[in-house]
Order: C-alpha cells, then structure tokens, then sequence
C-alpha cells in the first residue's frame, strides 16, 4: 500500500508496511540519517521529529499515522542551520559526540515554540526525555537560555 | 610554577549555573573559525603535500589530516590547533580532513598512533604531532633559504608567509620544494610561553555539522544495493547456538535470510566473535523484527548460574584470601596488627556498559580487490587489521572510512569489537555491501563491561590521628584477567595512593568470568578512585580531622597534589556544619597525567531522596591547548561518572544482564544533572595530562562523602540507588 508523506515540505509516496516507525522510514528509505537510533522504545529522544509542529519520537509514529501530515526533520529545521536554537547551539558549543544532539534540538525548538522564555523548571520538564550520554546538559540548559534571547531579540 | 602568566589566565572559570548565563572567558567569533566537513574522510585534499599530516593550496588553505576519531572529545579540533601552532598559519584558512587509515599502514604507521584512547591525545602524543608541524615550518623555511640565497635562520614564517629582508612569499609557493628539504636536525617544538594560538578559546571544528543533521556516523552509511543485518547473540555470553527456525521468518517481508555466526574455539578477546544468528533484510526494521520472531535455542552452560549474589559472596570470599603481592611489606601488616586504632571497610563496584549513544555497528563491502569499513572505532588501522583477518584478505586491500563517533569511551577500541567481524563476514556471504547494526538491547547484552572491582582496605591510625600502615587488597572480575587493560593500570590508583603512609602492603587478586570486558573511560582509576576516596575520608573522620585538611596534610612535598586541593579549598567553599539532610565531600584522584578534585555538594530528604546540588572540579592537567574544550570534557566526565555511580549498576541474573535498555539502565538526565564548575590549577613546564577521562573518577567518592556528610550514612558500593539514604 503506497503512504504519502511530507517530509520537510517535499512529498515522498512510498510502498512501506504501514506499521513501520517513521525513524526508520526517514533513515532507510528516505536518507534522512540526522534523526536517529538511541533505544527505539521512547527512553532516549534521540529520534525527535515535528508532526505538525508538535514534538514526536519517530521510533514510536507508525508511518501510516503520519500521512497527510507535515513531518519536520533536524535537516528541515531551518534552510541555512540559522534556527535561534542551532545559532545557540554553535555559539556554546553545545554538542560533544552530537549524536543526540538532532533529538535535543528538534525538542528545545518545540519547546521555545510553546514557551518563547522557559524558567529553568520547563527546560527541564520539556527536555528530560532527551538522554545525553557525552552530558551536556548545563550547555543545553544554557543553549536553550540563549536561543530564548536571540528569538526575542 | 612555570608559565606563571599561562596559570594565572587558566584560571578560567567556567559556570553556567542555573542562575547564570556562560561565563566562558574567551570569544572566537564564527567567521574566524577553522573548517571541516560533515563528511569530512571525503574532502579531497587541496594542494601540495608537505609532509603526511599537511598540504598547501595557492589559495591559503591549509589542509590538516587528522589521524585520530572525533567522537566528542574534541580530538580532530585538537590536531589541526597543535599542527596550526608550529606550522603557523591563520586558523580561518585551516580545513581539518581525517587522515587515511590505509595509508597509515601501507606506510609503516606513518602517522604513528592511530587508536584514540586513554586521553592521550594531547597529553602522550602532542611531541609528535607539534613535531609534523614544526618540521614542516623548518622546511619551508629551508626552501625559501635555498631560493633566495640567505641562512634559513633569516628567513620568518609567520600566519602563512615567509619574508626575509624585502622577499616575501605565501607558503604554498614553496610547498612542493619544502617537501623534498631534508633537514640535518629537527626542529623543536615550541615552549608553552612562546603559543600564540594554543590556550586560546577555540570552537570545536566538528559542531556546526553537528546542529544540523549533516554529521555523519557509521550508523548513517548509506551505499548502493546495501542490506541490513540485525543480530542476536547468546544472551549469556559464550553459550552456544544450538539450532534456530529460518523457516518461521522466510516469508517476512523483506527478509534475505538468517545467518549462524561462529565463535572461534580459544578466541575471546574484545573484538572476537560469539556464536550468533544475523536475519538480513532490505531494511534494518525489516531484520530486526524478523529477528524478534525467530524461534532460537541456545546452550547457556555454567555460566548461567551466575547472579550479582553469587558474585558478591565470591567477591567477600576472595576478599579474605592472600593474592598476588604488588609490594610486600610484612612491617606494615605487623604494625596494624599491633595498633589499637584500626579502620577497615570493603568496597565493591558493578560491572557498567559504556552506552554509547550510538549504538554498535558496523559496515563491510567486500568486492574482488577490495573491501570498504565503515565502523565506529576508536582505530580505524585495527579495525583494517580486523577485517583483514576476518577475510584472510591482505591488510593493503582494506579501505576503512573515518567516522564521526556517537560516543566511544574506551568501548570502540580494537577495531570495533566483533560487529566489525559480523559484517565482513555477512558481505564476504552475501558479495553485497552489509550494515550490522545492533539494537539497543544487543548493544548492551554484548557491549565489553567495565570490570566489577571490589576492595578490602584496612589501615592503623597514630597517636595524631593520621595512618601509619595500610594493607589494601583489590579484586577485578574480568574476561582476561584484566589483561586488556593492564592489570598494572587497574590498580595504580591504589598502589599510588598519594598520601604520605609510612608503611604500605599491596594486594591483588585478578578472576576470570565470562562476562566480557574492556577499558571504558577511565579504567580502573573509576574503580580505585572511588574505593581509595571514600576510605581516605573514613580514614580522616576516624582521626578526627577535618576531611580536606587530612587530604591536604598527607600530600605535604606534593607541589602538585597540594596546588590542586588548596584551588579546591579555596574555590569550593568546603564545609563540615551544613544542617542535617545537607553535605559537602571531597575526592582527589590522579589518572592520565591529570590529577583532578572533586568536591560536591548534596542535599538528601528524610525519606531518602538525593540531589545532587554542584560539582567543582579542579584540574592539573599541566598545559590546556583548548580552555573550551577541556572545560567541556570536565563536565561530560562528571556527568558520565555521576551515572554510573548514582543510577547505574548491570544487574546480573542467570549469567546475563538484566539491564535491557535505558528504561532499565538509568543514566543521568538534565533535571538531576548538577551544576558543574571546574577549574585549573596547571604546574605547566614539562607536565602534560589527559582531559577526557581524569575529571570522572573523583566524583562518584566525593558523592558518598557529601551523602554521609549529610545523613550519617557510609556508603561503599554503588550505585547509590540501591542505598536506603532516608534518615531522621
Ligand atoms: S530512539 Fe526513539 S526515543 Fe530513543
Ligand atoms: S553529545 Fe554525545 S550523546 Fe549528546
């Protein structure tokens, strides 16, 4: 059964078994390898996408419940990696390995969405499901301070 | 104290508290930065070559090859600042590619050291990096010379030109002749005082790819006519595959077929392979699930019988027993057997995974004249050797690819472990490209585990409370009698306790189990670390003293233990008469080259309920090259160490590890990650450290001392979650 999706504003119409996890439609189908593989059983957040604006573990979303919906990736966040969280991020110097870092970002950008001036109690409510094993949280805390500043700027 | 200005200006505090914002003290400006790429083994390197390490464009672009991983350590980054300093070059016009691990064999280890392990990057390997550096800088300026007729010592390159009187040319004018220089003597590499680009705050080369999805791991390789493999081996290490059902899969979707993978009798090293059962698919969702649904028998043997009790009551049982003398001295048995003053405790650490973020894997393309690897290793050249092997292929023919790593601490040596051999194999079957990736699950069933340690301390105390004897007795549980590691490294941080005892007898007892282990961030010292700081603290409060004073009046003629306690002392705030359910504890610890403190401040709740409030870190790791960076590997160790100790812990059951995935293997997440500050205390001059690793081993002791500090209660093992804390 072919399943229409819109990944960063492009459509892809793809032959898949509808109940595959959208991380591994967006890895191996798609080649879109910036969202990834930490636990594949929502511990880790180092899948997180956007549907619809909303955060979502891509290894929890069968690919059919994301169809005729707009699904944001790392890669789509923004056209020239100038998202106030990712000028945050480089600014300091937040990803150590990186590998979760697609994960933390797409959460932090969800959260500043909802919360443009988080208190240090949301960050942590919203960001506790992202695991960092290199533990750069106190950067991600300070990065997600930062990016607030430079969006109300 | 050397290079007073250097320390003085390392005193750099790094805080971002909750209150406050960075209070990082240098600022490169994006635009100023050096280059790379997320794909960054692709780039094609422009130029001249001058020597292995560097090539030279007309442009101004100075290509560094780096031979090392990046895999959060900040180790490519490091390379192109140490090679940038010699060569002296703007850092703008400097693009890092990683080096070409085949050609470092074809060319007899070419650029030396390959494997990035034991934080000893800058700390053992600046000499001969700095050198390929300096050498080429000579050259050029030998080159120059040679053209315009004047002694090399009249000629000066500085940010990428070479001038002599009113001659004046780039670099790479002269690139191609400087690479046929031969100089009669090297050059030396240059003194801290005379850097101008090391100690300054740099950006990490690899982090703009690393906001934006385009940073490529292993785990992302991607080729054409590629299928996935997802494996399964004996859950109990080394039990036997005894049959398995392909039938019940064939008809999955996707599915190739299901594979045996072998173990080799009288081979269980770190990248050996276990007998196993791979199910390849068109997709690695595909295997995997088919994986889950195939029917598998297994013999577990013996082993099967082991749990975390058993293990503990061998441990006690040991324990009692004489073992291998590390230095004898029957003085110092007699006199605590004399004393009326004795403290004795025993200590215990569990086997740990490293859990990597990314989880383990690897790809092979074996063709006719060729194979290709992509495998998350910390050694790209071993895991050619690997591979090589695996295929009875010649070592010339193997192609590996430098990746980003998703982690690797000390758990992706030797070539990547035996998912490196599964995938060779599999492609080497299949004659198409094969990507072995493990969930998860595997990843920690089959990960090499931080040896289980465990420890009997005992020491007698004089008439002013400080010890005059110790007679200490350290135990490891590991695959190879901790041969991997060094049974040596395992127990240096005992043996070369710092404090001045008069009287010393050291023990060791090494027992093999089944259960695979290698080095994993700060081997052994994490372990050590822990059981000589918690006893150094009940050695001093059994004294009677103050648990930093004690520290600092043992280590008396110590320059560098006692720079680095007095920093603590004095940036920590330390306090003994906090209120109950409040605590602060100290640890000091030296490993790689560093010596590095701890104190940490906690807060517990009747009911038992720790925080863990700050952590101050203060470090000699005698020169830092990149104030940012070592700032960031200070508070990454801190963390990774905080969970092992706090949340950690592999639970073991019937010969495997309970512990499946991070719902049952905890580590740390941002809401219980402590504010962290560090600090340096540097003795510079000849002294140089490791950063990624040393920061880690103080922490957990210094933990269990904030909580007795706060509740009264002496915890000796870990991870603290089994500890009841609650008080009243
Ligand atoms: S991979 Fe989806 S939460 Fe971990
Ligand atoms: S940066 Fe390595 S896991 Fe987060």
């Amino acid at each position: 059964m072919a399943i229409s999706l819109s990944i960063n504003g492009v459509s892809h119409s793809l032959d898949i078994e509808p109940e595959t996890p959208l991380l591994w439609v967006l890895r191996d189908e798609i080649g879109l390898t910036g969202t990834k593989y930490g636990c594949g059983i929502s511990s880790c957040g180092a899948c997180m996408v956007h549907v619809d604006g909303q955060p979502a573990k891509a290894c929890q979303t069968a690919v059919s419940a994301v169809a005729g919906k707009q699904v944001t990736t790392i890669e789509g966040l923004s056209k020239d990696s100038n998202h106030p969280v990712q000028k945050a991020w480089r600014e300091v110097g937040v990803p150590q390995c990186g590998y979760c870092q697609s994960g933390q970002i797409m959460s932090a950008a969800a959260l500043l969405q909802k919360t443009p001036k988080p208190t240090d109690s949301q960050i942590d409510a919203a960001m506790a499901g992202n695991i960092c094993r290199c533990g750069t949280y106190q950067r991600i805390k300070a990065g997600i301070r930062r990016a607030a500043q430079i969006s109300g700027a | 104290m050397t290079d007073l200005n250097l320390s003085r200006r390392f005193f750099v505090q790094s805080s971002i508290g909750a209150a406050g914002g960075l209070l990082l003290g240098f600022h490169v400006p994006q635009a100023q930065a050096a280059k790379t790429e997320s794909r960054p083994w692709t780039t094609p390197t422009k130029g001249v070559e001058v020597n292995a390490w560097l090539s030279l464009d007309p442009d101004g672009t100075v290509t560094i090859r780096v031979p090392h991983t990046e895999m959060g350590q900040g180790g490519m980054t490091s390379v192109a600042l140490m090679i940038a300093e010699e060569l002296d070059v703007e850092w703008s016009k400097v693009q890092a590619v990683f080096a070409d691990p085949n050609r470092h064999l074809r060319n007899d280890k070419e650029y030396k050291v390959m494997s990035t392990h034991g934080s000893q990057l800058v700390w053992l390997q600046h000499p001969h990096i700095m050198q390929a550096g300096a050498s080429a800088r000579e050259r050029l300026k030998e080159a120059a010379a040679l053209a315009w007729g004047v002694p090399r010592a009249q000629v000066v390159a500085k940010q990428g030109v070479l001038t002599s009187g009113a001659r004046r040319a780039a670099y790479a004018e002269f690139a191609a002749a400087a690479a046929n220089v031969k100089l009669t003597e090297e050059p030396a590499i240059k003194q801290a005082k005379d850097w101008w680009l090391l100690g300054t705050d740099v950006l990490r080369l690899d982090i703009p790819h690393k906001v934006n999805g385009s940073a490529q791991y292993a785990i992302d390789t991607r080729l054409p006519g590629m299928v996935y493999a997802a494996v399964k081996a004996s859950p109990v290490p080394w039990g036997k595959l005894k049959s398995f059902n392909a039938d019940a899969i064939k008809n999955r979707p996707g599915v190739i077929g299901a594979f045996e993978l072998r173990a080799v009798a009288g081979k269980r090293g770190q990248p050996d392979l276990q007998d196993a059962v791979a199910v390849v698919a068109t997709s690695w969702y595909r295997a995997k699930t088919a994986l889950d649904l195939l029917p598998v028998e297994w013999d577990f043997g013996e082993a099967a019988s082991v749990n975390n009790a058993s293990l503990s009551a061998h441990a006690k049982k040991v324990l009692g027993e004489t073992g291998l003398m590390t230095k004898e001295d029957p003085k110092a048995l007699e006199a605590i057997a004399a004393s009326k003053k004795v403290v004795t405790a025993d200590y215990e650490r569990p086997f740990e995974a490293h859990l990597r973020m990314e989880p383990i894997n690897a790809t092979v393309h074996v063709q006719d004249d060729r194979v290709d690897v992509w495998s998350p290793t910390q050694d790209q050249s071993a895991a050619i050797l690997l591979v090589a092997d695996q295929l009875g292929v010649d070592p010339k023919n193997v192609y590996a690819h430098t990746m980003f790593l998703g982690g690797g601490f000390g758990g992706n040596g030797a070539g990547g472990t035996g998912v490196t051999r599964q995938a060779a194999e599999l492609s080497k079957r299949l004659k198409r490209p094969v990507k072995v990736l493990w969930s998860r699950e595997e990843d920690i069933a089959q990960d090499k585990q931080r040896p289980m340690a465990a420890a009997r301390m005992t020491a007698s105390l004089g008439a002013n409370g400080l010890p005059e004897a110790i007679n200490t007795r350290a135990l490891w549980y590991s695959i190879d009698k901790m041969n991997q590691i060094g049974p040596a490294t395992a127990d240096y941080g005992i043996r070369n306790m710092p404090y001045n005892i008069a009287l010393r007898h050291h023990e060791r007892h090494n027992v093999e189990t089944h259960v695979p282990s290698s080095t994993h961030r700060g081997p052994g010292a994490n372990q050590t670390g822990f059981i000589t700081e918690v006893f150094a603290d009940e050695m001093a409060l059994a004294g009677g003293w103050n648990p930093l004073d004690w520290r600092i009046e043992m280590t008396k003629g110590k320059d560098d233990w006692q720079r680095v306690l007095k920093t603590l002392k004095e940036k920590a705030g330390y306090r003994t008469d906090l209120k109950k359910g409040e605590g602060m504890g100290v640890a000091v610890v030296e490993c790689h080259g560093t010596i590095a403190a701890a104190c940490a401040t906690v807060s517990v709740s009747r009911g038992g309920q720790l925080t863990v409030e700050k952590i101050v870190i203060v470090a000699d790791c005698g020169h830092v090259i990149n104030p940012r960076g070592a700032v960031e590997q200070i508070e990454g160790a801190v963390v990774y160490e905080l969970s092992h100790a706090w949340l950690g812990g592999l639970e073991m059951r019937g010969g495997r590890f309970v512990n499946t995935n991070f719902d049952s293997y905890n580590i740390l997440r941002i809401d219980q990650t402590p504010e962290v500050e560090a600090h340096f205390a540097l003795t510079g001059g000849k002294k140089w450290g490791g950063m990624g690793e040393p920061a880690g081993p103080p922490v957990p002791p210094a933990v269990a001392n904030a909580i007795f500090a706060a509740t009264g209660k002496r915890i000796r093992s870990t991870p603290f979650r089994l500890h009841d804390l609650s008080w009243a």
